[in-house]
């Protein structure tokens, strides 16, 4: 049978009817836990449909599902999925079922609340994901937040959870509120919902001839995403929420779903409005690596550290997507999927840390090592997922980054102190990385370490956990198949830049040797001369010029 | 049946309804459960849905010399108040338990409120809008002070009562001075005479009038100041039924007068309003801020919502008659379902007040808790519930009418509203001190500790704010066929349009 016309029906819906099931279900003995294990399984392998049966080759929306919902106003039930959302949603399902695995003992009361919540929580990131009908998009993004306050105020590690849970909510509402008004006026501009509309119309400055409004618009909607990423300085509630949820719930906190809508929404609704504000959020993002990096170098706690590293290395994936070349989008995209995998991980192994010490305090802590060499090794490995060693998939992700924001340097004729900042970042983080693994597991012993006897990882948490390396090392070796999907998104996402942006940059087609020449199209259509900037790999100048690249295997060859 | 009898045929069975309850009422001994005459009186309110719908087929109607008009929009508002007066009937057949003497009275009061609201719906002649006005008012009176033991209810039933005959004597001046401007007190007349009035300023003044006098009822800021005090003394399930169905008449009223009977004075009142509703909208969310007794953050609540209910005035008249239909019908499903939650919490004493009281509920009662969280996430606004399409569609319709800065203001309003819900929800699901006291002894369970009437209650509360949230196709369809014929004008000679058997 062919399921492509429902899959992604299926696939939203399954956590739902599983959380209903729950709610069936008495909450006794490990039901729920092998309840959720279940569902988040086989969504999991629902989502493995579309990498599966995804034509590679081809642009625009698969495994579209289009009917009308609502007739006036004119919403639809349009889903799709592209290069961008593909992996995003491979990457939801895939840890789901890991969150469940790692929450099997943590959460040892109302674990019905809990799982009806992980799962609701399940279907409204595969709704963002899928949705391409705006009206549908935003009811999933507003839904996101709803599981999580909850899951926050409920789960919450220290009497401050209600504070962190309505901080969260407010802080992700608000711009939210903002959005739907911008929703709204493009609703009356252009009569439709329908994001590929939307995108085509903006491809051809149809949507309005009022630029204020239009830029008020895309303000509003970069606003909205930009808090949820969290792009600094809209950070607040990151920390506190971090530190606050239960590990299960951080695991899919941070990143994607902003990362996400800006790139389909910010950048697909608002092309030159996004080009535009390129250059502040490239400084945005450079500073935000940096202050991530550094405000984690200080922290004592680990779960807060976590919280600011991850700052860093969502505002990596901030950096390459607002380049606007190919590579930097790639690997912005590439980024937003390690954060979710390596963020996770971390996520995944403090919160063991604290099942056996109830304590996140890094000085009560050292010497584990010796103790626990399974765990070390994990977390050493994760480590240096995050830091980017080459062969892992971080390095995949920031070298197309850096590279991309290089490029755009170069392109603008603007400065590369940004770049330059922005990488000095990697080693601030490998920084407080390396610092944090050394004050933990090495030296002599803590109080607690000493005091408690803690155990290592059980059978359990090397399920948990082992697949995530496996992840980091598939995505680090063979890098190619993932980014030949997200490669049919970057490609046509760097273009509206080339045709509509006033100052635009195009590579001259006439290139030899790995020579790009660069000419800058004046406002009024006239071309400024050719410059060359240098010596570029061939395969990045093939893909600065949109050809395929040579079948080469990019992970191991950078 | 003659057209007369089939214009008011929803009127008429609640009416003969509510006099045989109180007769039967009056019959019994005292003691004895009351609890057949709440069922009686549950059959007569679905009846006089059902008759409403019976109406639909027949189109515009006009009876009683024109001072009656049955359209899709009276059927929408007659269902809507039927509807709702249903639920609370469910949710408070079990509720005088132990205090059965006057439960009687208070079903037929219910009723004959209803009665009222139906008629100020349908007609389409300022006198009657007033008759049915005070039949709706003086039962909602008495229901507010109807725990009778209680100095609370007392004072809620005087203040109320106090204020809202100041705001009737403004309508009904209002109807005077609109008499004296145009001649007539029929809406549609007054919109002909309008033009050629010689006293243009004093048909203003009747409409700003009218305007106070609906303001109070719908309790829009600056004229809310009743409500917060009323609700906390009220029983809930009354605060229920008069947070929504006496608003949506007044609302239904509102729209009537204004699109159809001052039409040429749009921009003047459009502003008026406008300005009006984010006055509510801010007041209510700020008062609701400082709220500790749930009931009484609810009723700063309503004051915002009624705020946001008033921005769908400013938008074409078409669009602002379907939003402001449908947003009424959402509110009324969310609301009444929150009371009746919080009838069932708390009980007829109202043991539970605070969001201190209400915390950890969801380690007690977890399937109350839900409901409660889901309505208040309605009322919030968020999505795949009626609050959210509500609060969509008319901010939508606001926006088509190119009044972007009200949407602006609301939605930002709403967006920072969210933190008195959100607060409540929180506590909601936080361990209490109670709990741990109690080791969680007193968790009752799920489903055997609501009765089956008010389980059903909530049940059709919660389904129609679900329905509407992500269903809304048909009922959407009616409100805009309620938008489309209450502004058709009508032939003057459509009085026997049906056929008389």
């Amino acid at each position: 049978m062919n399921f492509d016309p429902y899959i992604l029906s299926i696939i939203t819906f399954v956590p739902l009817a599983g959380a209903l099931l729950l709610a069936l279900l008495p909450d006794k003995g490990k039901t729920m836990q092998w309840g959720a294990l279940a569902v988040s399984l086989f969504t999991f392998l629902c989502t493995l449909h579309l990498p599966a049966h995804y034509d590679y080759s081809a642009h625009g929306y698969q495994f579209v599902e289009n009917c009308p919902w609502i007739a006036a106003p004119a919403i639809n039930y349009h889903l799709g999925v592209d290069g961008l959302s593909l992996w995003l949603i491979v990457l939801t399902g895939f840890l789901a079922p890991l969150g469940v695995l790692i929450s099997w003992n943590a959460i040892p009361k109302r674990k019905k609340t809990f799982y009806i919540l992980f799962l609701l929580q399940q279907t409204a990131m595969f709704g963002v994901f899928v949705a391409l009908d705006l009206f549908l998009y935003y009811a999933y993004w507003e839904l996101t937040l709803v599981p999580m306050t909850i899951l926050i105020a409920t789960f919450g590690r220290t009497e401050k959870r209600r504070a962190a849970a309505i901080k969260y909510f407010l802080y992700a509402f608000i711009p939210s509120a903002i959005l739907l008004v911008a929703v709204l006026w493009l609703y009356v501009q252009t009569g439709t919902f329908d994001v590929p509309k939307l995108t085509q119309l903006a491809s051809v400055h149809g949507i309005s001839a009022n630029s204020p409004a239009l830029w008020l618009a895309s303000l509003a909607f970069l606003a909205a995403f930009a808090v949820k990423v969290p792009v600094f300085p809209l950070h607040g509630w990151l920390s506190d929420a971090v530190a606050e949820a239960p590990t299960a719930a951080v695991m899919v906190l941070v990143g994607k779903l902003g990362l996400y809508s800006i790139l389909r929404f910010s950048f697909g609704i608002f092309p030159d409005e996004s080009h535009r504000i390129a250059p502040l959020m490239i400084a945005l993002a450079a500073i935000g690596i940096v202050y991530g990096a550094l405000i984690a170098l200080v922290q004592k706690d680990l779960k807060r550290l976590a919280a600011y590293g991850t700052l860093g290395h969502v505002s990596v994936a901030v950096l390459g997507i607002f380049t606007f070349t190919i590579a930097g989008l790639d690997g912005g995209i590439y980024q937003t999927l390690n954060e979710g995998l390596g963020g996770a991980a971390f996520f995944m192994l403090l919160g063991l840390l604290y099942e056996r010490y109830q304590t996140y305090d890094m000085r009560e802590y050292g010497g584990l090592a010796a103790k626990f060499p399974w765990m070390v090794t994990l977390f050493v490995i994760t480590t240096l997922s995050v830091i980017g060693l080459p062969m892992l998939n971080g390095f995949v992700g920031e070298f197309l980054v850096f590279s991309g924001s290089m490029q755009w340097s170069l392109a603008h004729g603007s400065s590369f102190w940004w770049t330059a900042l922005a990488t000095s970042g990697v080693i601030l983080t490998a920084a407080y990385m390396l610092w944090m693994i050394q004050r933990v597991f090495y030296g002599d012993l803590g109080i607690k370490s000493e005091t408690v006897t803690g155990w290592d990882l059980d059978a359990r948490e090397h399920i948990a956990l082992w697949p995530l390396v496996a992840v980091f090392l598939v995505m680090g070796l063979a890098s190619p198949y993932w980014t030949k999907a997200i490669d049919t998104f970057g490609a046509a996402a760097s273009y509206p830049m080339s045709i509509y942006s006033p100052y635009v940059v195009e590579y001259n087609k006439t290139h030899h040797h790995g020579h790009v020449t660069l000419s800058i199209r004046n406002a009024d259509g006239t071309m400024q001369q050719p410059k060359p900037i240098g010596v570029v790999d061939p395969s990045l100048a093939a893909d600065a010029l949109n050809k395929p690249a040579p079948q080469t295997n990019k992970g191991a060859r950078y | 049946m003659s057209p007369n009898v089939i214009a008011l045929l929803p009127e008429i069975v609640l009416t003969i309804t509510g006099v045989l309850v109180m007769l039967i009422e009056a019959v019994l001994t005292p003691g004895t459960s009351r609890k057949s005459l709440g069922w009686f009186a549950i059959l007569g309110t679905i009846a006089s849905g059902a008759a409403a719908f019976y109406q639909l087929q027949f189109g515009t109607v006009q009876a009683y010399s024109g001072s009656i008009q049955i359209d899709a929009f009276s059927v929408f508002f007659h269902v809507l108040i039927a509807a709702v007066v249903l639920v609370t009937l469910l949710g408070s057949l079990d509720y005088f338990h132990g205090h059965a003497t006057h439960a009687g009275e208070y079903f037929a009061l219910s009723l004959f409120g209803a009665v009222g609201m139906m008629l100020m719906t349908c007609s389409v002649e300022l006198l009657m809008v007033f008759i049915g006005l005070e039949i709706s008012s003086i039962s909602t009176y008495i229901m507010a002070g109807f725990r009778k033991g209680q100095a609370t209810g007392s004072e809620s039933s005087i203040k109320y009562f106090l204020l809202g005959s100041f705001a009737t004597a403004f309508f009904l001046y209002g109807i005077a001075l609109a008499f004296g401007a145009t001649g007539s007190t029929s809406i549609a007349a007054i919109a002909a005479g309008l033009g050629s009035s010689a006293t243009p300023l004093m048909a203003f003044m009747a409409l700003a009038m009218i305007i106070i006098g609906i303001g109070f009822k719908v309790s829009a800021a600056p004229f809310h100041v009743w409500t917060p005090d009323v609700y906390q003394g009220a029983p809930a399930p009354v605060v229920g039924l008069m947070s929504t169905a006496p608003k949506a008449a007044a609302f239904a009223v509102l729209l009537r007068i204004t699109f159809s009977g001052f039409p040429g004075f749009e921009p003047r009142w459009a502003l008026l309003i406008g300005i009006i509703a984010v006055l509510s909208m801010t007041i209510g969310n700020l008062g609701a801020l400082l709220q500790k007794d749930v009931k009484r953050m609810l009723a700063y609540s309503s004051i915002a919502h009624a705020g946001y209910l008033l921005v769908a005035f400013t938008a074409f008249p078409k669009d602002a008659i379907a939003s402001a239909a449908f947003y009424i019908a959402t509110y009324s499903a969310m609301n009444v379902g929150a009371f009746a939650v919080i009838t069932q919490v708390s009980g007829y004493d109202e043991t539970s007040r605070t969001a201190e009281d209400f915390t950890g509920l969801a380690l007690r009662r977890p399937v109350m808790a839900a409901l409660l969280t889901f309505f208040l996430l309605s009322l919030i606004g968020i999505p795949f519930t009626g609050g959210f399409f509500g609060k969509f569609y008319v901010f939508s319709a606001a926006i088509g009418a190119g009044h972007i800065w009200i949407a602006v203001l609301g939605l930002a309003n709403s967006g920072f509203a969210c933190f008195y819900y959100l607060r409540l929800i929180a506590a909601l699901y936080t361990k209490s001190l109670k709990d741990v006291t109690t080791a969680g002894e007193d968790i009752a369970h799920p489903f055997t500790a609501t009765t089956i009437p008010a389980g059903i209650g909530l049940t059709l509360a919660a389904a129609a704010t679900l329905i509407l949230g992500i269903l809304p196709g048909q009922v959407l369809q009616l409100a805009q066929r309620a938008g489309t014929t209450s502004l058709a004008p009508v032939e003057k000679a459509s009085m026997p349009v049906i056929e008389v058997k």
